[in-house]
């Protein structure tokens, strides 16, 4: 996740600081806060003899696990320390002039997490749902995952894609309207990606037909697709409700002996076809960005526009229909809000994850992998928030609430800093 | 990101010099904003005919009786829009003078917080800054403003000023931030606003829960604003004898910081330090402005602007500290500063016409039932329409006004975008 600007290992230490620039601290010295935390305020939180429970069975597994009580202090006095090394020993590499790995931020990521819950939970009768919480998490992650593979798809080919959050609203419309309309919710799943690459072909006609700024593009269509079913919501909709906005839910599609892991199981492998589709879009777009004909050519368009004409790939033209493709990813995920959760269509349905998926594209430094986990993690941590104002912690729940954006500024401004997206994103190709 | 922001049919219509080219452009860019209003105002009306029960319902015999489904689109259409007018500019259905006149105070009303927040979003623009983040702005000023302004004892004058520049300290705070990290960090402004509104909805519903702000107990309310810290009515009573109008001075205070934001970006050193960095960063570097320090004060700025906005919400039109004081102000302004072209006057115009599409959307929602809804569709319509001046030329038909230079450019674009 860190980005040191030391590039290539130095062995010798005592080298021109202006040949290899400067040694960039940034990664010790918020593994080392994460840790001061973790062992100041976290530490500080439970008595001696405080518990924390963990509840980590669901019902529908194989094997049951009882539930798992730490004690409170020493779980977290250990967690802390762990962060302290792991903030020592990425001085040292630093020091060294080495990159620093990234399952380092991983461990000192889960530690900080769960000395947080331990703290939360600590001394209180009730338990913390460990799978309840992994669950919700990724049921909050699924648009995002979605608007942020479509972000993705879009900026790789040199177009920005703002619009996401009209994509997904305008797929949980269709979704909801075309689901309720024939009584099946998979005739939903086909209307909504055709939905959002209605969406993603408005964007590609002006920012590459008619050159308009594509931010203005993007922000001018999410309005739009607001107003436009917010409008058909009050209308058509409501005077017959019955006809164009009853419940469809997708069905709950169990997966053989992989639904029966313990933990992971019932979170990853009961669900619906949407999102099993969405781990086949990630897997194979992940795929295809970086080890196909297609991948290739896009991040040209994207990056250096003018080397790829002059090779023979037509510029705009590779635009236009990866605009429809990442459209048509982005209303297939806005589906999920709609029939992908069971409920019928709300007005402002998206309710502006679509920025979010953008903040984790850039997260994710336009990188699908990378992407996926900046939306887990924001899916996670707003979860945190929801779970935990149930449980009833001491820290009031607007503040709770409040965790993931702060997370996510934090990660932008600490983890990730300056990042840089293809080169060619948000200029319109001519050919001259 | 940041560095694209002005629309490119801009720079491409910006004349090098000459005025008659300038005033050739001036006209036709006049001429395509009214085609892009009617354009829209076409759309709209479509889609109020297809929403509409009656008209659907003439149309399941359309073929027997065609007349009946097109007067029954008509009557629907000409019955909302004339709601939109007879809400935003003029009543002539009210008995008395202040009554016909009071939609366009309403209008006004509407327009104070758009113009204030949109010149924010405007100088961020010029900059090349992308602040998503006037929603937020507007919450944090409110939030500072209407403390001043409820839980202060000062003589009047000085009160209002204080809770102005509150307001506006409170704004530039929230606005400073997502600055200082770009400056400092790179963090990407666009998500680090976005991220700053939703963590200033939960700030203010904590707020609104602390004893200070709410001694009802309620949550949804702060106590009232005290009259000294209240911006007084624009138009006294002797004028327009039994008004109840909610103009106040806050529509001054939109006007003065129209002509001081003109000054500032085309007058001083800062605007043009500031429009250097927007147009080119490495070369304003190049030329020794620090882009950091340029970057801060730009937010500072667009957030102080946003936080005055706040305090015609707090100060003036609501009088105290609601949950939803912001409304969607911080949102629509973008859209207003988009279709001002990030220029002043073009904002505070383009505040007033939004401020009016939203008092009469309110008028047409109660009497025609459409949902004030369709005019969000409007002004994404108007703006996309401006953004894109080749498409009305060719639903219009209208010559294209350097034609030898685009025309072959045209040309070449449609053969690879088809």
């Amino acid at each position: 996740m860190s980005t040191s600007t030391v590039t290539e290992p130095v062995p010798d230490t005592e080298v021109d600081e202006a040949v290899v620039g400067k040694i960039n601290y940034r990664a010790p010295i918020v593994n080392a806060l994460a840790a001061l935390i973790t062992l100041l305020v976290f530490g500080m939180g439970p008595t001696a003899d405080a518990e924390t429970t963990f509840q980590v069975s669901s019902g529908s597994t194989m094997f049951s696990i009882p539930n798992i009580s730490l004690p409170s202090l020493i779980t977290i006095l250990v967690l802390g320390f762990v962060q302290l090394g792991a903030a020592a020993y990425a001085l040292v590499l630093v020091r060294a002039r080495r990159t620093v790995p990234v399952w380092l931020h991983i461990i000192v990521g889960l530690a900080f997490v769960i000395s947080f819950l331990v703290y939360a939970g600590a001394g209180r009768s009730s338990v913390i749902p460990v799978t309840t919480l992994l669950a919700g998490a990724l049921a909050l992650s699924v648009p995002l995952i979605f608007g942020a593979m479509s972000g993705v798809v879009c900026e790789r080919s040199g177009v920005i894609n703002i619009a996401i959050e009209g994509q997904l609203l305008i797929g949980a419309f269709a979704a909801a309207a075309i689901a309720s309309r024939f009584a099946s919710s998979y005739a939903g799943l086909v209307a909504a990606p055709i939905a959002g690459a209605m969406v993603g072909a408005l964007l590609a006609w002006f920012a590459v037909r008619f050159q308009v700024n594509q931010i203005i593009v993007g922000v001018v269509l999410n309005t739009l697709v607001i107003g436009l079913t917010g409008f058909l919501f009050s209308t058509v909709m409501s005077d017959d409700a019955a006809l164009w906005n009853a419940r469809q839910p997708l069905s709950t599609i169990k997966i053989p002996l992989l639904s029966e892991i313990p933990i992971i199981g019932p979170v990853l492998f009961q669900q619906t076809i949407l999102v099993y589709l969405m781990y086949v879009i990630v897997i194979v777009l992940q795929f295809m960005l970086f080890r196909s004909r297609w991948g290739l050519r896009t991040r040209a368009v994207g990056e250096y526009p003018k080397a790829a004409d002059t090779v023979g790939i037509k510029v705009n033209t590779r635009r236009v229909w990866n605009v429809i493709m990442a459209g048509a990813i982005a209303g297939l995920g806005g589906a999920f809000f709609s029939i992908g959760s069971g409920l019928a269509f709300g007005r402002e349905m998206s309710a502006g994850q679509g920025y979010i998926a953008l903040a984790a594209m850039i997260l994710g430094k336009w990188n699908p992998k990378l992407a996926v986990v900046a939306a887990l993690l924001f899916g996670f941590s707003r979860n945190l928030g929801n779970v935990l104002s149930s449980i009833g912690s001491a820290v009031p729940s607007e503040l709770l609430l409040m965790l993931p954006y702060i997370i996510t500024i934090l990660a932008v401004a600490g983890f990730v800093g300056k990042v840089r997206g293809p080169a060619a994103a948000g200029t319109p190709y001519t050919k001259s | 990101m940041s560095d694209t922001t002005n629309p490119p049919v801009k720079t491409e219509e910006e004349p090098p010099s000459g005025d008659s080219m300038m005033q050739r452009i001036v006209a036709g860019n006049a001429l395509i904003s009214v085609l892009a209003v009617v354009i829209a105002l076409v759309i709209g009306g479509f889609l109020i005919a297809f929403a509409n029960e009656d008209v659907r319902e003439a149309a399941t015999y359309f073929f027997s009786r065609p007349m009946d489904t097109i007067s029954a689109a008509w009557t629907a259409v000409s019955d909302a829009y004339i709601a939109l007018f007879r809400g935003s500019i003029f009543n002539w259905e009210a008995t008395t003078f202040a009554g016909a006149i009071k939609p366009l105070t309403e209008s006004i009303v509407f327009a104070v917080p758009l113009i204030l927040a949109g010149l924010g979003i405007a100088v961020g623009f010029r900059a090349g800054l992308f602040n998503i983040g006037a929603q937020g702005q507007i919450i944090v000023g409110a939030i500072f403003a209407s403390y001043i302004g409820f839980a202060w004892d000062l003589p009047v004058g000085l009160h209002l000023l204080l809770a102005m520049i509150g307001g506006a300290v409170g704004g530039a705070v929230w606005g400073a931030i997502p600055g200082v990290l770009k400056a400092k960090s790179g963090a990407n402004e666009v998500i680090v606003t976005i991220m700053l509104n939703y963590v200033a909805v939960y700030l203010i519903s904590y707020t609104l829960k602390q004893p200070v702000f709410n001694p009802g107990r309620s949550g949804q309310k702060s106590p009232a604003v005290a009259e000294s810290a209240s911006y007084p009515p624009l138009i006294p009573d002797w004028l327009v004898p039994g008004n109840s109008f909610r103009l106040h001075w806050g529509v001054i205070v939109a006007i003065l910081a129209t002509m001081a934001v003109w000054w500032l970006m085309e007058r001083s050193t800062i605007g043009f330090e500031l429009r250097a960095a927007g147009a080119n960063p490495n070369a304003a570097r190049t030329a020794g402005m620090s882009v950091g320090r340029i970057t801060v004060i730009t937010m500072v700025i667009a957030g102080g602007l946003a936080g005055l906005a706040s305090t015609a919400q707090v100060l003036g039109t609501e009088g105290a500290l609601t949950a939803g004081v912001a409304a969607s102000y911080g949102f629509d302004a973008i859209t207003v500063a988009l279709l001002g072209r990030s220029k002043p006057w073009g904002v505070f115009f383009a505040g007033l016409l939004f401020g009016a599409l939203k008092a009469g959307g309110f008028l047409m929602q109660s009497l025609t039932q459409t949902p004030i809804d369709i005019v969000l569709v409007v002004q994404s319509v108007i703006v996309l329409l401006i953004a894109a001046p080749p498409l009305v030329r060719a639903i219009f038909r209208l010559p294209d006004p350097d034609r030898p230079r685009r025309s072959a450019r045209t040309a070449k674009k449609q053969e690879v975008a088809a």
